[in-house]
């Protein structure tokens, strides 16, 4: 029968084994991170959608070569790949950008905390115990790193089925100078980062509606509709006041990484316009979420 | 703000929460001993739940103050919560994951764990609640008992001075049920202090040394096993065709019968003070004619009963 008595168990008595007594245990925040990214990256579902983003620079590439000679018409960067298959990854991601990507980060986004909470799982990480704060700063890590490995992967993949398919070298950059493949694959890289950055603002909006419900769906769907209300409200000229607010505004203004020498006008701008976002909903969903009770 | 008590576990003065207008924890004085079993006992909705997700710093109290570990929380939650493990309103976790991945999960979540023991840790928990042959399959092919032997190996990740179990014998079967009576006792036997919740309360009496009986959101009753028993109510039973006559010897003795069961039986509480052989003496010496005199209850079914009433009556 156990005592409370300190002497029958003193290895365990609190008393003389106190952690405060000894230096505090030696902390390890980013365990948490690695656990997450883990997490993220090997979920069916994040599969299932890395693999629908990378069939559509497959799919553009094997239309184009199927039906070469007619130029007219198309998105961006669409009649060049005839002519060098490295504009396939540029085609590929001004092609995701409207719906394809914010439908997946929305869908990430949006089940950070509702999806913990549905699983009922947050409340053992809270007792674990994981700060509140933590958990939306590691949360919002996770999605941010499924926008970059999708951005990534459209860009990879578009670039490898361009070899495949179609000529490559020296590429005519927008601005008219030609540039080595090489050099083009560093533009290629800073594209996908432009894109991940896009994503900065619409995946805080996304934590921020998961802090406000158990339900996944409704969080993931709520995303989704924004970033498709604030690609419409970008079409309306009457609101041309409001353009530069919105957080979709930017998201196809990577026009000037094609350009020699590499104009970074729209990479900062947009990169302000985003981190206001991020402030913004950063500072929702902390407050809704350090206050909230986990009923869940 | 009260000075913090060494010797509890877990303290709360004037604990209290309020949804609304309802007031699901009203002003409760828990005292839980360290190393003590603590049997936190109410009917469904009567706010055991709620009370543990305060312990626990999940949600906030509208009013009162709560220490775990002699520190005041949630401020010290930091501090407090590696060395408290829990399982809070049924098992929790991400089907599409192992039980061992699970666990590897939740334990990355504590700051102060050690990954390089993280692996002997997991498998010795899960071999503590007898889950080693299924600790590679997913959590969703896991039965409800299952489930919660994965929640209790998540309690167990790391050596504990408290356990806090919120139902741990829910969808459990006897056998398991037994276990995990079997579990809580080992780990008591280690010197832990077991906080463990219950509407059932046949099935943990046997391990608990110290009991709290909710009703409503107040605590009823609290203390020691034994103080708690012996506070049970007692009642006399007399079956007899003279009732009558019965009623008025038991009336005498400062008794208040009443008819309960059958046609010819008669109940009354029974005050300490009154012997069971007086009532016999004076039935026979009235010449009522006497089947049967059992003496009841003191057991803490009775109490628990007596305090939270019968039947399904949740709490609105």
């Amino acid at each position: 029968m156990s005592q409370p008595d300190a002497a029958t168990v003193p290895t365990d008595d609190p008393q003389t084994h106190d952690v405060r007594a000894s230096p505090r245990p030696r902390q390890r925040p980013f365990a948490l991170l690695g656990s997450e990214l883990a997490l993220v990256f090997r979920r069916r579902r994040t599969w299932a959608m890395l693999g629908a983003l990378a069939l559509v620079p497959i799919l553009i590439a094997v239309a184009v070569r199927l039906t070469t000679g007619d130029d007219s018409g198309g998105p961006a960067f669409l009649g060049d790949i005839t002519n060098n298959g490295l504009f396939v990854a540029f085609t590929a991601l001004t092609v995701s950008i409207p719906l394809f990507l914010p439908l997946t980060v929305g869908v990430v986004a949006g089940d950070t905390v509702a999806g913990e909470a549905s699983h009922g799982t947050i409340r053992y990480l809270l007792v674990a115990p994981t700060g509140r704060v933590r958990f939306i700063l590691v949360k919002y890590a996770g999605a941010v790193a499924f926008c970059l490995a999708a951005t990534l992967l459209i860009v990879l993949v578009g670039a490898a089925i361009g070899a495949v398919l179609f000529p490559i070298g020296p590429v005519t950059l927008l601005s008219g100078t030609q540039v080595d493949g090489w050099s083009y694959a560093g533009r290629a890289v800073l594209l996908a980062l432009y894109v991940t950055l896009s994503m900065l603002g619409l995946s805080a909006i996304g934590l921020f509606a998961s802090t406000l419900t158990s339900v996944p769906v409704g969080a993931m769907a709520a995303t989704v509709v924004l970033a498709g209300a604030s690609q419409v409200l970008d079409q309306l000229p009457q609101l041309d006041w409001l353009h530069p607010y919105l957080f979709s505004h930017q998201w196809l203004g990577f026009g000037d990484l094609l350009r020699d020498p590499i104009a970074f006008d729209s990479f900062g701008s947009n990169a302000v316009l985003q981190l206001g976002y991020v402030v913004v909903f950063g500072a929702l969903a902390y407050s809704r979420f350090t206050t909230k009770d986990v009923l869940s | 703000m009260s000075t913090p008590d060494a010797a509890l576990a877990i303290r709360t003065t004037g604990l209290a929460k309020v949804f609304r207008k309802q007031r699901a924890v009203d002003g409760i004085d828990l005292a839980v001993p360290r190393g003590a079993v603590f049997g936190f006992l109410g009917p469904n909705g009567s706010g055991k739940t709620t009370t543990i997700r305060m312990l626990l710093g999940l949600s906030s109290a509208t009013g009162g103050t709560i220490e775990v570990l002699g520190e005041p929380m949630p401020k010290a939650l930091h501090d407090v919560l590696p060395r408290v493990g829990a399982l809070v309103e049924g098992p929790a976790f991400y089907p599409y994951l192992s039980g061992r991945a699970n666990l590897f999960r939740f334990d990355a979540a504590d700051p102060t764990s050690d990954p390089r023991t993280r692996k002997t840790r997991v498998a010795s928990a899960l071999d503590r609640v007898g889950l080693s042959h299924a600790a590679d399959k997913k959590a969703h092919a896991y039965s409800l008992g299952m489930k919660q032997r994965l929640g209790l190996a998540n309690a167990l990740l790391a050596p504990r001075d408290l356990l806090v179990l919120d139902e741990p014998t829910n969808g459990l079967d006897p056998q398991g049920t037994r276990e995990v009576r079997n579990l809580i006792r080992s780990l008591a036997d280690d010197g832990t202090t077991v906080f463990v919740s219950s509407h059932l309360l046949a099935e943990i009496e046997q391990v608990c040394t110290h009991a709290a009986v909710m009703r409503t959101g107040k605590l009823v009753a609290q203390g020691p096993l034994d103080e708690l028993r012996a506070a049970g109510a007692r009642t006399v039973t007399v079956r007899t065709p003279d009732l009558g006559q019965a009623g008025t010897v038991l009336s005498r003795l400062g008794l208040t019968p009443r008819h309960e069961g059958g046609a010819d039986v008669l109940v009354a509480d029974l005050p300490p003070e009154v012997l069971p052989e007086t009532i016999t003496t004076e039935l026979v010496r009235a010449d009522v004619r006497v089947r049967g005199l059992t003496v009841g209850g003191g057991t803490l079914e009775d109490l628990f009963v007596a305090l939270t009433g019968e039947g399904f009556d949740v709490a609105a």
